[in-house]
């Protein structure tokens, strides 16, 4: 790696206020999962990193009511598997963030760094989509927030503006009659990335019918799409197989693979129809059990 | 390009580390601390073979930059024998024939040791998917997965004994 200048300060405040100071060039470190390899092999090299290591606060996992759960920006992907509100809560984020990479890469690897590193295939995206997650930003301006499904603007590029750092990351409570999965494909059992990936959370009204519903599909643009077409076959009815099956269908049409050297676009869109169908099945089983 | 002090504890010792800040905590141990038990496999945390603790979990230390290291507690492969006696992993290890060339093995003892500290009895699924992040070219893996089977039982019995 090149020389770079190194900074660890010791609150948002601080960190802010550097990345104002230095401009641009530099790059924010949080498990350096993602980074290190990027200045290692990729030609990324930073005039300067900032490290989030000492910033107080930023690694939590916590559950507030009104709120709902709050992920601060460099809590691991450890962190929150092991979470135990994410576990009863929000198992779509332990399915998720426990396919990333391997034990050592999610004992490093951050949620945060995860979202900001914006890959198409990123795991941690279509969940946290499909939830609803709300970003908070912070730059020396202040603070604002951010839908997440306004972050992703295409691959390895997000909404963070000149000097902005992702702080937290808030998922909203589910609602009692609901539930969620996740399935991606890859050719091998671990230490892969996705070749196509899907998220579904269904919300069941009281007489069964679907009353809310996001199918977040990843690894198939440049960022995680969302399958309003799929969604459309949904709303409204009770969720059948033959529904369901309809919906997984029109999932595809709204996905939009390219052809590379991990997939071909035909490959990929059977693959869109075969994981809408599973995690909508799934999600369904969760939303009524 | 300045030098900076990393303060970090290796095996049980504090140590005062000097290095460039884009140097990794795998450079710190091979180099800065001749600790070459851990070894470089590929560099970008796809191999295993750097795996250390880092305040009890397994790490990639390829992956972490050496300032990053500060206040944290690592521990290596030459931190696993006690008073000269080896770890039940690493007598499971030779007794099992759990390696071949060698060269993937601290980062495999590394991983199992995080696995039966949290997990006393895994189940060989546990297993593999604990060592998921550890590539051998060698033994094809099921010699290290029964290895790490015999340690746990090791370790079971041992804790029976001592809680007597």
């Amino acid at each position: 790696m090149r020389a770079f200048a190194y900074h660890a300060p010791a609150s948002l405040a601080e960190a802010v206020a550097i990345l104002r100071r230095e401009g641009p060039g530099g790059r924010v470190l949080a498990g350096g999962t993602d980074l290190l390899v990027q200045m290692k092999e990729r030609g990324v090299v930073p005039r300067y990193v900032l490290s989030l290591r000492a910033v107080a606060d930023l690694s939590h996992v916590s559950f507030k009511p009104g709120r709902g759960l709050v992920i601060g920006s460099r809590a691991s992907l450890t962190d929150v598997i092991t979470n135990p509100i994410v576990v009863e809560r929000y198992p779509i984020l332990v399915e998720s963030a426990g396919l990333v990479g391997s034990h050592q890469i999610q004992n490093l690897g951050t949620v945060g760094g995860n979202l900001c590193n914006a890959a198409p295939s990123a795991d941690t995206a279509p969940p946290l989509i499909a939830l609803g997650a709300i970003l908070h930003l912070h730059s020396d301006q202040g603070e604002r927030e951010l839908p997440i499904t306004d972050f992703f603007v295409g691959p390895g590029r997000t909404a963070l503006g000149e000097g902005e750092l992702l702080a937290e990351i808030s998922v909203p409570e589910p609602h009692p009659r609901s539930g969620g999965a996740y399935e991606r494909y890859t050719p091998r059992q671990e230490m892969d990335i996705a070749v196509a990936s899907v998220a579904s959370f269904v919300t069941l009204a009281a007489d069964g019918s679907v009353a809310g519903v996001r199918i977040i599909l990843g690894a198939v643009g440049p960022t995680p799409l969302q399958a309003h077409a799929a969604e459309a076959v949904l709303i409204g009815k009770r969720p059948t197989a033959d529904v369901i099956e309809s919906a997984a269908i029109a999932a595809v049409s709204d996905s939009r693979p390219i052809s590379d050297q991990r997939g071909s676009e035909t490959y990929r869109k059977h693959l869109i129809n075969v994981l809408a169908r599973r995690t909508l099945d799934r999600a369904v089983a969760s939303a009524q059990g | 390009m300045a030098k900076m002090i990393v303060n970090v504890e290796v095996n049980g010792e504090r140590q005062e580390l000097l290095t460039e800040p884009y140097r990794t905590l795998l450079d710190l141990l091979r180099d800065n601390l001749s600790l070459t038990g851990t070894k470089e496999g590929c560099g970008t945390g796809d191999c295993g073979a750097c795996t250390v603790l880092l305040d009890g979990r397994p790490v990639n230390s390829c992956l972490v930059l050496a300032p990053e290291a500060e206040g944290r507690h690592v521990t290596t492969v030459e931190g696993l024998a006690e008073d000269n006696r080896l770890h039940p992993i690493q007598t499971a290890f030779i007794e099992e024939g759990g390696l071949q060339c060698g060269i993937c093995t601290p980062g495999m003892l590394m991983s199992a040791v995080a696995l039966l500290r949290s997990n006393a009895e895994p189940s060989e699924q546990a297993i593999r998917y604990a060592i998921s992040g550890n590539l051998c070219r060698c033994t094809g893996y099921d010699k290290i997965v029964r290895a790490i089977e015999v340690a746990s039982k090791t370790m079971q019995a041992d804790a029976a004994i001592a809680s007597h």
